[in-house]
């Protein structure tokens, strides 16, 4: 009775988009307005054996930090906690939760243990962690299995938090959630006359940078493979900007099409047996696609215009670019095979680098108006335009995979500005840079990892 | 051709005396070979006092009278001192997306490149690449950099023999 007392007063009164699903009684629906966070208590997660206190503590530490980043959950610090949870079998005291206005318990143990299989390399044997999700209100574990088991290398510690955070994230949103996921992106250094770039890949939160090319060759827009094992890139590596495509497993790399003099702006179809990308024959700058398997090229556009900046649709049958055959840089949709391209972009300013949305329903873009670059979101008919950012110069957004952030980076004016990559949810709230150790431009987000 | 080159001897008459000789002898590639610094003076020659760079307007491949004045100086160095490799680099500024100015600058190069060849300058010596946005020349973020920065430059390389 309380609890239907505090719904309508929280749904009626205060946060008119915050709604808690009534089958579902721990559950926040994402809308795009103003959204008060679910107040949840994750206690230091147990150590089962010694010397593995730090790491649980790690764990539980980064799966608060990704949650309250999303903006929708609000951690109850430790110290207000009246409970303490010391056994991981024993039952919870909801009482005391409540008291604490608790929404949501996660309780967590970690040991290290040798597995029948020998999954792990580490001579400790794999990092397991066993967690549990509570309701507060409704008493109840939210698991139908009771509580979820994860093993993996102990030095992977990063990665199982974040499969933790997402499936906790998916209990409580019903939404896929994005933070087992990678970043493909380009590092610079040096000042904007004599900048070096190299390859990288990161964590969605900037942990864990890795380089994938030395800073010998300029190298620009890298872009995850729908299954995350390559990336598809621009180098200049041969003197002129070139596609080429790296296996991440092998650091394999070869150069996609030889045919072309340059090449650059490729991106996967979403089965991932495609790429688009653009090609300049001599002045002119068209899309093409081309067949990973059979090598085969079919040009999308023809004509003296500039068209670049190709994403597919998440069904793969259209794609939206930018072209400037109106005069100024716009953005167009194109069924492919079936006719011409039809701009959607009819604000004023100019328009580039659309990413259609991985749920199909939202095109993201870099807008210029005036000398103020923005993100923003359109449908993909263009109606219901908005600007979620507004610098000296915002560019190349991507989506989380589930549509809900976007990232971007950002160039900083003047002889000294440098580039840095943030994110922010689609609602225009939560901008947050990710923090790295050189700058970094360019970023391509990938899916849901394992 | 020699007649043509006349109207450069006030430009030539302040370099050295090897220079000159170099100039009207039209055919040094050889020694270019031989002598890298003799490299380097030539191609100092061509960036001085003919002018290796040619701006452009805001989002615009147009070439302006200046850009074609220089041009013109190009084509006639290029028509006179065989021998060379000519490619065409186009830049933009940084008030644009990377991949639209990846493509601006292919057109800048192209557009610079068939001028040299309608001014008589062989075709199958020149390429182009575009850089868009990546290499400018100037940092700061004001018009006074970006009109340097919205450029094409055309470097000469002297072809290896054989």
């Amino acid at each position: 009775m309380i609890r239907l007392y505090k719904l309508l007063f929280i749904v009626l009164f205060v946060f008119p988009c915050l709604s808690l699903a009534q089958e579902k009684p721990l559950r926040i629906t994402i809308t795009d307005g103003v959204v008060e966070p679910l107040p949840l208590a994750i206690p230091k997660f147990l150590s089962e054996i010694i010397g593995v206190k730090d790491i649980a503590k790690n764990i539980s530490t980064l799966i608060s930090e990704d949650l309250i980043k999303t903006g929708l959950f609000r951690i109850i610090p430790d110290e207000a906690h009246i409970s303490r949870v010391t056994n991981f079998k024993s039952p919870v005291l909801f009482a005391d939760w409540k008291a604490i206005n608790a929404q949501g318990l996660i309780s967590g143990a970690v040991t290290i243990t040798k597995l029948k299989k020998k999954l792990c390399t580490d001579p400790r044997g794999c990092l397991v962690v066993k967690f549990k999700l509570f309701d507060i209100f409704s008493e109840k574990n939210i698991f139908v299995e009771g509580q979820k088991i994860y093993a993996a290398e102990p030095s992977e510690w990063r990665r199982l938090a974040h499969k933790i955070a997402d499936d906790i994230y998916f209990n409580l949103t019903g939404e896929i959630g994005y933070f087992n996921t990678k970043v493909a992106f380009v590092s610079e250094s040096g000042v904007k006359n004599d900048r070096l770039k190299r390859l990288a890949i990161m964590d969605y939160d900037g942990a864990n940078v890795e380089f994938l090319t030395d800073q010998g060759d300029l190298v620009l827009t890298p872009r995850f493979s729908p299954d995350g094992s390559k990336i598809v890139y621009t180098s200049f590596k041969l003197g002129k900007p070139q596609v080429f495509l790296m296996d991440l497993k092998t650091r394999g790399t070869f150069v996609l099409d030889e045919r072309s003099q340059m090449s650059f702006s490729p991106q996967f179809s979403p089965d991932g047996t495609t790429i688009v990308m653009s090609v300049v024959n001599d002045a002119n700058t068209d899309l093409y696609t081309l067949d990973l398997n059979s090598g085969n090229r079919r040009r999308l556009t023809s004509g003296p215009a500039i068209e670049t900046s190709p994403s597919f649709s998440p069904d793969g049958k259209r794609i939206v670019y930018e072209s400037d055959r109106s005069g100024t840089q716009q953005l167009y949709v194109l069924p492919i095979g079936v006719g011409e391209g039809r701009r959607i972009s009819f604000g004023g300013g100019s328009y580039g680098t659309p990413v259609w949305s991985p749920n199909g329903d939202l095109i993201a873009f870099t807008k210029k108006s005036g000398r103020r670059f923005h993100i923003g979101v359109m449908r993909t008919d263009g109606s219901e335009e908005r600007l979620l950012t507004s610098s000296f110069l915002d560019e190349a957004p991507t989506w989380s995979p589930n549509g809900r952030v976007i990232m971007f980076f950002r160039d900083k004016a003047g002889s000294r500005g440098s580039s840095s990559i943030f994110s922010i949810d689609i609602s225009g709230r939560n901008l947050r840079k990710i923090v790295i150790p050189n700058s970094g431009s360019d970023p391509s987000w990938s899916s849901l990892m394992n | 051709m020699r007649l043509k080159y006349l109207s450069f001897l006030p430009i030539v008459a302040c370099l050295v005396a090897c220079d000159q000789d170099e100039l009207f002898n039209g055919n040094f590639s050889n020694n270019n070979t031989k002598n890298p610094s003799a490299i380097s003076e030539t191609e100092d020659y061509f960036i001085q006092k003919i002018g290796d760079v040619v701006l452009f307007e805001v989002d615009n491949s147009g070439l302006t009278a200046l850009a074609k004045l220089t041009l013109d100086k190009q084509a006639d160095w290029l028509s006179l001192n065989l021998g060379y490799q000519v490619l065409i680099e186009g830049h933009a500024d940084e008030q644009g997306t990377r991949d639209y100015n990846l493509a601006l600058g292919a057109r800048r190069a192209q557009i610079v490149k068939e001028y040299l060849i309608s001014r008589g300058v062989d075709p199958s010596n020149i390429s182009i690449v575009t850089y868009g946005k990546e290499r400018p020349v100037e940092n700061c973020s004001a018009e006074v950099c970006w009109s340097q920065n919205r450029r094409a430059v055309t470097v000469v390389n002297a072809l290896s023999k054989g």
